[in-house]
């Protein structure tokens, strides 16, 4: 019998912070101590704090260490596991308050979350079916299958469940669409290719519990009449695609894959197709010429892919996050799921927060809660007790929203309708030191190098906006680039073939609506308010102030800094690649920008 | 590209090999293409005509395929594949300045191999790790907050063949412990 449990969170970030080590730390700890069969350690799933990787909770009484590392183990084991003392030290410091804190239920960053999709992830060990089950795993497909199909596509068109991949189309009617074609061979598509550059909720469930993704996928394919399914995932991903591999040869074991599934006759098959790193390939008519060997490009719709779709046969399509609310609509009911959320936008949403705020990580929130209250409670606020700028949500097809839109509610119809939209949850947080036409300028350089070249107007377009932008950034903007950005923009949005294009230009549209005055500083006054613009900038040292104390010298990366001890440096502008490094290192202020 | 004999020898027998296993349909055409490049760590003219034979397509749409797809590599990659993101997180804290610096110490573009063949430096667009910005992927370990003086201490961890001047490289030595001893356990990652 086991008298503790700890958890340590083997996802990507904290495997990279060093989750390993302190896992091979407290094995060889407890084996020390004898302790091997009272203290039982699970690799887990991500707990979306990777921030403050790697984590490391015990149970039962769920005290939440967190930035371990494998020295810290001989005295957490000492104190806490064998005389059981909280080590204060490494509790987390809540940065408001200035004190530790020590469960993370009384963390802001997870007390304001709504985890149902990620409710498994960072509590069981993803590669273990068995805790899957014991936590009420495969009894929504259970019930699924001894329901009616169009039962089963009716209950998920209730509960009002939205695609999270992006449009955030009705899954039940996707459902209804391919339930309705006749064909002796349907499929079911996984879309867990997740190519906005920023985003990683896919990944993290897919890792943290990639049961729950097939279990939707086994129930969509029961409801659609399919009995094949594919799941295309980005190459970027090896841990993922090693869990799900996991996670598919264990439920074939448990007969919860392959033929006469749980004794009802339904069968079915889940392969992997490994994506290969091109943007384009998440839309998804790109996604099913992908999987059929081809380039991955786009073709106009209709025919959708519910009526014409993999190898000409009808095919469900749906996101990862999608399918992994399924079971659970499926479990507890419609009527359940659809209590949270708004009016039209049911259930919850997984953002990953990342940018210029203190808590980064993954938070999954109910829909209709307040940007305020992701960037400020979740988040933590500002890094640096900076100002907040904007948001950028959605990644390349979404928009930025400045700080008068703080209290916009987040759900589907809010974004799209202040020029945004849901994208796949990437949220980035920006201060004042972020310039937002460098930033449309970054978006634009991933979409036009992502097009795939089979429309003009995206093609065209999106490399005409990017060479207007670069211009701007670069002190070389004219009057009129506003406008002509905006009417490229314009016909781009109206006319391009598919998604990729349609949406490219929202960033560049939100920050010339919300941000207008920096173009115009670029522009006009070829000056950069945020300081970011290379070419706008010259970093110099203050002659008066500097007392050749080497230290700048010593930290710059270029070289670029000259000077003897004791005397006044300069910096040799030739070299300098203005990364800042200099003046955030002079004791002086001594280094200065123009 | 000139390739030796032996070389050509090789590449016959490892495409060979792989595409044993699979039966000539179009569908396997990227599958083919993704484990003939994890074997010779990037895709010959060779190769592509041995896989469009295997398949009985013509060499251009093996081709085709290979150029569409960023995972793909024309040019047999460097013994360290350097890889730094510039995803937005990344972006935004610095990802540009980091690919600056492997630029300038490594004395090569993006995409470029050095001329010993010891490195390789390309980008990748996020690679889900956002809370650790700027990343860089070496070898499949990440490497979170890559600041500049992070990348001097990188290359000397998988070098240490004097690209880093000697006055960065005391420097790396003496006061940055934390950083080094995240890189061994980086290192240590490739049991896992
Ligand atoms: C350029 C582009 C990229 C896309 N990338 C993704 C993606 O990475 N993941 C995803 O699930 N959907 C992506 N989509 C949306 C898909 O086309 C599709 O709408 C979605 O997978 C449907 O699933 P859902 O209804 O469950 O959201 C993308 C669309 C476009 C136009
Ligand atoms: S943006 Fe670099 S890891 Fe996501």
């Amino acid at each position: 019998m086991y008298e503790k449990h700890v958890l340590i969170c083997a996802g990507t970030g904290c495997i990279s912070s060093g989750a390993i080590e302190v896992q091979d730390a407290l094995e060889a700890e407890l084996k020390k101590h004898n302790m091997q069969n009272k203290v039982r350690i699970i690799m887990s799933g991500c707990h979306g704090f990777c921030e403050k990787g790697p984590l490391f909770i015990v149970f039962p009484e769920d005290i939440f260490y967190c930035e371990i590392t494998a020295e810290d183990v001989p005295e957490l084991v000492e104190e806490h596991l064998i005389k059981g003392n909280i080590v204060d030290r490494l509790l987390y410091l809540d940065p408001t308050t200035g004190q530790r804190v020590t469960s993370h239920e009384d963390i802001l960053f997870y007390s304001k979350q709504n985890r149902l999709v990620l409710r498994n992830c960072g509590v069981i060990d993803p590669e273990n079916i068995d805790e899957y089950i014991l936590r009420g795993g495969y009894l929504g497909l259970k019930r699924a299958l001894t329901m009616d199909p169009f039962d089963v596509v009716g209950e998920v068109k209730k509960s009002g469940l939205r695609g999270r991949g992006g449009a955030g189309f009705s899954t039940g009617m996707k459902w209804e669409f391919a339930f309705n074609s006749q064909n002796n061979k349907k499929y079911v598509v996984c879309n867990a290719d997740e190519g906005d550059p920023g985003a990683f909720m896919d990944r993290s469930v897919l890792e943290g519990d990639p049961h729950a993704v097939l279990e939707g996928i086994l129930i969509a394919g029961q409801a659609i009449g399919s009995d094949e399914a594919y799941v295309y995932v980005r190459a970027e991903y090896p841990l993922a695609i090693r869990r799900l591999r996991t996670a598919i040869e264990q439920a074939e074991e448990y007969g919860m894959i392959g033929e006469n599934i749980l004794n009802s006759g339904f069968n079915f098959k889940v392969n992997i197709k490994e994506g290969a790193g091109a943007f384009v390939c998440g839309e998804e008519t790109a996604l099913l010429a992908s999987i059929e060997g081809e380039r991955g490009m786009p073709r106009p719709r209709p025919p959708f892919p519910a009526v014409k779709g993999l190898w000409g046969k009808p095919t469900c399509i749906n996101n990862v996050e999608t399918l992994a609310n399924v079971p659970l609509i499926l479990r507890r009911g419609a009527d359940w799921f659809s209590s949270v959320g708004t009016e039209g936008s049911k259930g919850t949403k997984i953002f990953a927060l990342t940018g210029k705020v203190n808590n980064t990580g993954l938070c999954e929130v109910a829909m209709g809660i307040t940007i305020r209250e992701i960037v400020f409670d979740i988040g933590g606020g500002i890094r640096e007790g900076k100002k907040y700028k904007a948001v950028q949500i959605g990644g390349p097809s979404g928009g930025c929203m400045p700080e008068s839109h703080l209290d916009l509610p987040v759900d589907f119809d809010s974004l799209t309708a202040a020029g945004a939209m849901m994208g796949s949850g990437g949220m980035v947080v920006m201060d004042e030191e972020t310039c937002m036409v460098d930033l449309a300028r970054y978006f634009l350089a991933f979409t036009q190098n992502e097009s795939c070249g089979k429309c003009t107007p995206c093609r065209e377009g999106t490399k005409r906006m990017l060479e207007t932008l670069e211009r701007i950034t670069q002190g070389k903007g004219q009057e009129g680039d506003i406008e002509l950005l905006e009417k490229i923009a314009t016909t781009v949005k109206d006319s391009s073939l598919c998604g990729l294009g349609q949406t490219a230009p929202n960033p560049v549209l939100t920050t010339v609506r919300y941000f207008k005055d920096e173009y115009e500083a670029h522009i006009f006054d070829r000056r950069c308010p945020a300081g970011q613009c290379k070419e706008l900038l010259t970093y110099y040292i203050d002659e008066e102030l500097c007392t050749g104390c080497r230290a700048c010298k010593k930290v710059c990366p270029a070289d670029a800094i000259e000077g003897e001890k004791k005397e006044p440096h300069v910096i040799i502008q030739e070299k300098c690649i203005a990364c800042g490094a200099c003046l955030d290192r002079c004791k002086f202020d001594a280094v200065k920008t123009k | 590209m000139e390739l030796l004999e032996g070389e050509r020898e090789e590449i016959v027998s490892e495409v060979g090999n792989i595409t044993e296993k699979y039966q000539p349909e179009r569908e396997k055409l990227l599958p083919v293409l993704q484990e003939v490049q994890g074997r010779l760590g990037y895709l010959p003219v060779l190769a592509m005509e041995k896989i469009a034979e295997f398949l009985r397509i013509p060499t251009i749409d093996v081709y085709g395929m290979a150029t569409f797809y960023n995972q793909f590599r024309l040019n047999p990659p460097g013994d360290h594949q350097i890889k730094v993101c510039m995803g937005t997180a990344c972006y935004m804290v610095g990802g540009q300045i980091a690919m600056d610096s492997f630029e300038r110490r490594l004395e090569i573009q993006e995409g470029e191999t050095t001329p010993d063949r010891k490195f390789s430096l390309e980008r990748v667009a996020c690679v889900g790790c956002c809370t650790l910005a700027p990343v860089v992927v070496v070898d499949d370990i990440v490497e979170g907050h890559v600041t500049p003086t992070r990348v001097d201490g990188l290359l000397l961890a998988y070098d240490g063949e004097g690209r880093v001047p000697a006055e960065s490289a005391r420097q790396v030595e003496a006061g940055q412990q934390d950083e080094q001893q995240s890189e061994q356990e980086g290192e240590g990652e490739q049991h896992s």
